[in-house]
């Protein structure tokens, strides 16, 4: 809590994620493209979809109640406030003591809830089957990525995320086998969550199998560009997570000078580009699920998680 | 304190024949409530005043009724104050939302009497400090709520409700009833400070502890002891559900909390495990029967048991660590659980009168009769929401913070040093990360069924909202529920004498620290703070909102539903509520309620609709309770015939048991 230079680094902070997040989203889909070698959309295209639907009306269903006008600004709060409190280029975040990271994977939760009510509220079908399939989904998900957070957070004794970048970055932790096992759950969970092959597909439309894109059928215009905002920001965040408590490296400490920022500014964006580069390579390889092939994929995850937390009470160095 | 506090409780139980009187007239119950919701506040005041002055006093009294030369002797510490204001907060919540629920009541003669009788039950087994008043209050509490469960005895269903209570309230009595003979010894005081005084030690202690957690447990729900609490809460009328599952299952938290904490002392580090074991399952379990349910209120009161369980780790957490000397993680663990009794009692009231308005409003507990309700009744539909994301653990609300500070004692727990404790800690605070995902999951369908989509009934499309008392009564809990989750410090802070008298040490003094952050072992270890993350959600909401109106568009136009271009106006094509959790309960019901789901499909061609039969079992109650029942009838059915004796036969029985008893004594 020292000082206009955090507050700085804080707000550049918010804004970065903002600003990055649908990029993050363009490249993965440009490489996705390129490796079936077609040519893609050009890494702007989703900043042109968002600015385009931002000018569109609203076209909402006749029986949409109220909730469902203001649930996609409560997903986006709820989904902003959680990026911009995981550190992404530096660790010095001026109100990272406010949330820690349960409290991080808690708030995505609550932006979760209100995007299956949204998908409630208006009466339709696919609406409720994506909402349902929704929190299956989450119901596995999210225990995994808790019992993640508690392995992590027993290495590092600490939930604060900041406190974990700054004692990861210190090397003190070393090689564990918990932390593999914890990394391979979260990642496990990322793909999970953020709707990616195998578990969801993000380009499908009109398909029995999708999930988030059967949510938000409703949804038009400026609603939907922030619910697709949100999605973006999501899969930024989980990177950054993963970046910041497994790739360390390069992230400035609090009170740097502004070599040490533009650095880490720098790194952050080379471990973004290697871990986007890591997922389109993982989904262009890897075929959909069917729905009931996902509690087997998660609950590995959910053991995993479970085993990693299991070794830390039994060890103190595994 | 003490003496205004019994005084008040006089008025509570003088209030009961009064109501007897006043179920005749056209104005009664709204008297009736009127007076319970002034006597309860009164009490919660009291009970306020004594839990937030800093000097944490303590004052008792003996009054020369009850057993002879003994007396009966009532106290209130910092653990009675605590729940003295839980069960007096949801007392006048509930009096409050009664004065126009209670209009609405079939036949107030079977409700008016008992209500008042109830409460006062409840406050006396608070206040009580001896065996014997305490026991006698427990069963006078358990007897009036069974009286307000059959209160609508007409249907079949309640009955058999109030039937299994009965038999389940008795056994729960039982447990205690042993359980203080055996803390009051070969020298028979029944009075706690004589208990404290003279505490069993070894295997005596042990049986205590189990026999505590048998009759408490029973009474609050902890699986598998659970199986009356589904069918009784939901049976009574609804403030009174609210009251069951907010409130009472409290008092039986407290009798435990009182019997293991405080009169027993010291503890065994397996008993932790005891409490791990029961409540990390009753979480889980509780949430996955929830989820498994169509009726609103049974949903809600499966709920409790999921809750319930949280609480129970809780305390279990704090068992070890008093045991390991680790009072500080010992104080944080116990103040979660604590904190989690007080948010439960708080969103599961609400959760229960919005239920009751939606019951009075359409007339349907069964989700599947409702739908669209938010567009009838959107107020009620404000206050619910609000409570759903609360009891979600979700945050800005308080569900959360009591959830979080539990975490943060599992996470604590690596350090000690018992292996058994090392194996079962991390799976409980796995069961409780899955049941605080499900119950998200649960209450996505409570509400979205009920509130959301379209209406699938005529009694769910003319649904009216419902009266102002009611309503007051919701928006004074969601508010609690906001401001206990982005102020959780001062209800932390609250808790310091509780924690200080039951494990020796109490948290930090929270209120004090910067913008309100709650920390509970030191900065760099964890900190949340609500506030912070509550104005921070909102201004980027309503930035974002600003933003988006002025610079690009705020036009709306309204079409039909888009639904990939397959509306279709049927409102039986929304999803219901055994369709929402079907993936849940094809992932977890196989293994735990060995469901079957067969599909008949009709051959090509054929107009006959397709079917889809899905069987459950409730296998506890059929590998557990089912046994014990035909066990029970068996042999009351073999023993019947003595009930046809002659009076010859009946005297050559007396005679012989006589001789048989002589034998034993001479022996």
């Amino acid at each position: 809590m020292n000082g206009i230079g955090d507050l700085a680094v804080q707000g550049a902070q918010m804004l970065l994620v903002l600003a990055l997040a649908p990029l993050l989203t363009g490249f993965v889909r440009k490489l996705k493209a390129r490796l079936l070698r077609r040519q893609g959309p050009p890494l702007a295209q989703p900043y042109r979809d968002l600015i385009r639907l931002m000018r569109k009306d609203v076209v909402l269903a006749e029986n949409a109640s109220w909730l469902f006008r203001v649930i996609p600004y409560i997903i986006f709060a709820g989904t902003w406030v959680a990026a911009s409190l995981v550190p992404t280029f530096g660790s010095g975040l001026l109100f990272s003591w406010s949330a820690d990271l349960i409290a991080i994977v808690a708030l995505l939760g609550s932006a979760r809830f209100f995007q299956a009510l949204a998908g409630m509220d208006v009466g339709t079908s696919f609406g409720g089957l994506g909402s349902s399939r929704e929190v299956m989904i989450a119901s596995l998900a999210e225990p995994a990525t808790l019992i993640t957070v508690f392995s992590v957070a027993m290495i590092a004794g600490s939930t604060q995320l900041s406190t974990i970048a700054e004692y990861m970055g210190s090397g003190a932790a070393g090689l564990r086998v918990s932390l593999g096992l914890a990394l391979f759950a979260l990642s496990i969970v990322s793909i999970a969550e953020n709707g990616r092959i195998p578990v969801d597909n993000p380009a499908t439309h009109l398909e029995l199998t999708m999930v988030h894109e059967a949510m938000v059928l409703e949804y038009s215009g400026r609603h939907l560009a922030l619910i697709d905002l949100s999605a973006q920001l999501k899969l930024l965040l989980y990177l950054s997570l993963i970046a910041c408590m497994f790739m360390p490296w390069g992230s400035a400490p609090p009170q740097a000078d502004q070599l040490a920022l533009a650095l880490g500014a720098l790194t952050y964006v080379a471990k973004l580009a290697i871990l986007g580069f890591l997922l389109a390579l993982f989904e262009t390889a890897i075929a959909k699920m069917r729905v009931f092939r996902i509690p087997e994929f998660l609950g590995a995850a959910l053991m995993l998680a479970l085993l990693a937390t299991l070794l830390r009470f039994v060890s103190g160095s595994l | 304190m003490i003496a205004p506090a019994l005084i008040l409780v006089a008025v509570l139980l003088a209030l009961a024949p009064a109501g007897m009187a006043l179920s005749g007239i056209a104005r009664g119950p709204a008297i009736l409530y009127g007076a319970c919701l002034m006597v309860a506040t009164a009490l919660c005041a009291i009970a306020l005043s004594s839990l937030l002055d800093p000097a944490h006093p303590v004052s008792s009294i003996t009054l020369p009724i009850g057993l002879p030369w003994i007396g009966a002797q009532f106290r209130i510490d910092p653990l009675a104050a605590f729940f003295l204001a839980v069960v007096n907060f949801g007392g006048a919540a509930a009096s409050l939302f009664a004065l126009g629920y209670g209009a609405h009541e079939t036949s107030p003669g079977r409700v008016l009497p008992f209500y008042p009788a109830y409460l006062a039950g409840m406050n006396v087994v608070v206040l009580a400090s001896d065996a014997f008043s305490f026991l006698v209050a427990w069963e006078f509490m358990s007897l009036s709520s069974w009286a307000l469960v059959v209160s609508h005895h007409r249907e079949a269903e309640n009955v058999r409700a109030g039937y299994v209570y009965l038999l389940m309230a008795s056994f729960g009595t039982l447990a205690l009833l042993l359980a203080f003979g055996v803390l009051a010894g070969a020298s028979g005081h029944y009075d706690f400070d004589s208990i404290r005084a003279a505490r069993p030690v070894g295997q005596m202690a042990s049986l205590v502890m189990l026999l505590a957690l048998l009759g408490a447990g029973s009474k609050a729900g902890l699986v598998p002891l659970h199986a009356w609490l589904p069918l009784a809460h939901p049976a009574a009328p609804s403030h009174v559900s609210a009251l069951m599952s907010g409130v009472m299952t409290k008092v039986a938290v407290y009798g435990f909390v009182r019997i293991v904490f405080d009169l027993l002392g010291p503890s065994e580090w397996w008993w932790s495990m005891l409490l791990l074991a029961v409540g990390g399952p009753s979480a889980a379990m509780g949430v996955l029967y929830a989820l498994m349910q169509r009726d609103i209120k049974r949903v809600l009161a499966y709920s409790t048991i999921e809750n319930i369980g949280i609480v129970f780790a809780g305390l279990g957490l704090a068992l070890a660590f008093k045991a390991e000397g680790m009072d500080l993680v010992a104080a944080l663990a116990f103040t979660a659980a604590l904190l989690h009794v007080f948010n439960h009692a708080v969103f599961k009231s609400l959760l229960f009168f919005g239920a009751g308005s939606v019951l009075n409003a359409t007339g349907a507990r069964d989700m599947e009769k409702l739908g669209g309700l938010i567009h009838r009744m959107p107020q009620t539909a404000f206050a619910l929401l609000v409570g759903c994301v609360a009891i979600s653990a979700l945050p800005p609300f308080n569900g959360f913070v009591s959830e979080w500070l539990t975490f943060q004692a599992i996470l604590l727990s690596p350090q000690l040093p018992a292996w058994g404790l090392k194996l079962i800690i991390p799976a409980v605070g796995g069961l409780l990360a899955l049941a605080a995902a499900l119950a998200a999951a649960c209450f996505v369908k409570l509400y979205g069924v009920s509130f959301l989509g379209r209406a699938r009934t005529a009694l769910a499309a003319e649904a009216q909202e419902t009266d102002r008392f009611s309503l007051a009564a919701m928006f004074v809990l969601a508010a609690l529920c906001l401001a206990a989750g982005i102020f959780p410090a001062f209800f932390i802070d609250a808790l310091d004498g509780v924690s200080k008298s039951m494990v020796g040490t109490s948290m930090p003094h929270q209120a004090s620290l910067a913008w309100l952050t709650i920390v509970p072992i030191a900065e760099g270890r964890s900190s949340y703070n609500g506030l912070l993350v509550f104005a921070f959600g909102l201004l980027s909401g309503s930035i974002a909102s600003l933003a988006i109106h002025r610079l690009a568009s705020d036009r709306v136009r309204r079409a039909p539903a888009w639904d990939c271009g397959y509306p279709d106006p049927d409102v039986a094509i929304q999803y219901t509520a055994s369709s929402f959790s079907q993936p849940i309960r094809r992932v977890f019901g196989t293994l735990l309620f060995s469901v079957r789901e067969i599909g008949e499909m009709p051959p090509p061609g054929s107009s006959r609709p397709a079917r889809l039969t899905v069987e459950m079992h409730d296998l506890i109650w059929e590998t557990l309770y089912a046994p014990i029942g035909s066990a029970i009838s068996f042999a009351t059915e073999r023993v019947n015939v003595l009930q046809f004796l002659t009076i010859r036969r009946y005297l050559a029985l007396v005679f012989s048991a006589l001789v048989l008893l002589l034998l034993v004594l001479a022996l």
